[in-house]
């Protein structure tokens, strides 16, 4: 006991004895996973971003109704349940385990609501003819992004659904804490956030004028 | 109502705030969207809100602000650097716009 005391004391900071970022180890990671999954949707969001600026027949299909409402009231629904989430997280800290699970549900909720909204308007789209490789307009590559950059952020969003899903199966048997839950809520913060980006330049730079 | 047992000065008030400001700014951006600017002029503006949105997400509901400095210092920098980086290429996009034919 005193050995290991000794020990302990002997180590800095970076040795690994303690925590360097006070954090825990599964927060610390899910922060890097996070790093590297924001570069991925960087790289994709650029690359569009360099097509949709450099193509000046762009396609601009998006009436207010129904695509900007319903990409407007997506965004809605992931902001409502992001803060679902922080109220969780706050209610797992108290270890209020019904509390928890209610806004873990809730946030579910937003994010199936979300999820049903796009796949309305991905059916209104290859309705219209829009397909990854082809449309009215002509222009490929606008289908192609489209899918490619939505489809990958409904997949995370998809992935969120299930983890939150498990999270309060796990909090309702006690076998999850609170330190489960923040991190679970630090991912669907981060799905948030990407929205954040593919909602304006996906959506608001091909807006239909009247 | 702010306890201490929410964490590090996240409180209700304060989150159900930052929500109200995201929405706030999202209500721009799509005002933004029907006014005509030219596509460059629309970039900036949208990124620009959109990147003071993602700060308040990373800041308040992803708690960083309230995280060790280390920790920020370690992740937001490198992830800067990098993105900017990937954007080098960017000003190329006008070059190739002049270039077109059409």
């Amino acid at each position: 006991m005193a050995n290991a005391h000794a020990e302990e004391l002997r180590m800095t900071e970076w040795d690994g004895g303690v925590l360097p970022y006070s954090v825990g180890h599964k927060k610390l990671g899910m922060w890097l996973f996070i790093v590297s999954d924001a570069l991925t949707f960087s790289a994709l969001l650029i690359g569009y971003s360099y097509l949709r600026v450099s193509t000046p027949n762009w396609p601009t299909p998006f009436h207010l109704w129904p695509s900007i409402a319903f990409s407007s009231l997506m965004t809605f629904c992931l902001l409502s349940s992001s803060l679902t989430m922080v109220l969780g997280v706050n209610a797992a800290k108290r270890n209020d385990r019904v509390g928890t699970i209610k806004w873990i549900l809730l946030t579910i909720l937003g994010g199936v609501a979300f999820m049903g909204l796009h796949l309305k308007e991905w059916f209104n789209l290859i309705h219209e003819g829009i397909t990854l490789i082809s449309n009215p307009w002509g222009v490929p590559q606008f289908g192609a992004t489209f899918f490619g950059i939505t489809g990958l952020h409904m997949f995370h969003v998809f992935t969120g659904v299930l983890y939150l899903a498990g999270m309060a199966a796990g909090v309702s048997k006690g076998k999850y804490g609170a330190e489960h839950v923040e991190v679970c809520g630090l991912y669907w913060h981060f799905v948030d956030l990407v929205w954040m980006f593919v909602f304006p330049l996906v959506y608001l730079l091909s807006v239909k004028m009247h | 109502m702010s306890t201490h047992s929410e964490s590090h000065g996240l409180t209700s008030k304060l989150t159900l705030t930052v929500w109200a400001w995201l929405l706030i700014i999202t209500g721009i951006e799509v005002f933004l969207a029907y006014i005509q600017f030219s596509v460059h002029v629309m970039l900036v503006l949208l990124m620009g809100l959109s990147l003071v949105k993602a700060a308040l997400i990373i800041a308040y509901f992803m708690h960083l602000r309230f995280e060790k400095r280390t920790l920020v210092l370690t992740l937001i920098p490198a992830l800067v650097v990098v993105i900017s980086t990937l954007s080098v290429f960017f000003p190329d996009s006008v070059r190739l716009l002049h270039m077109k034919p059409w």
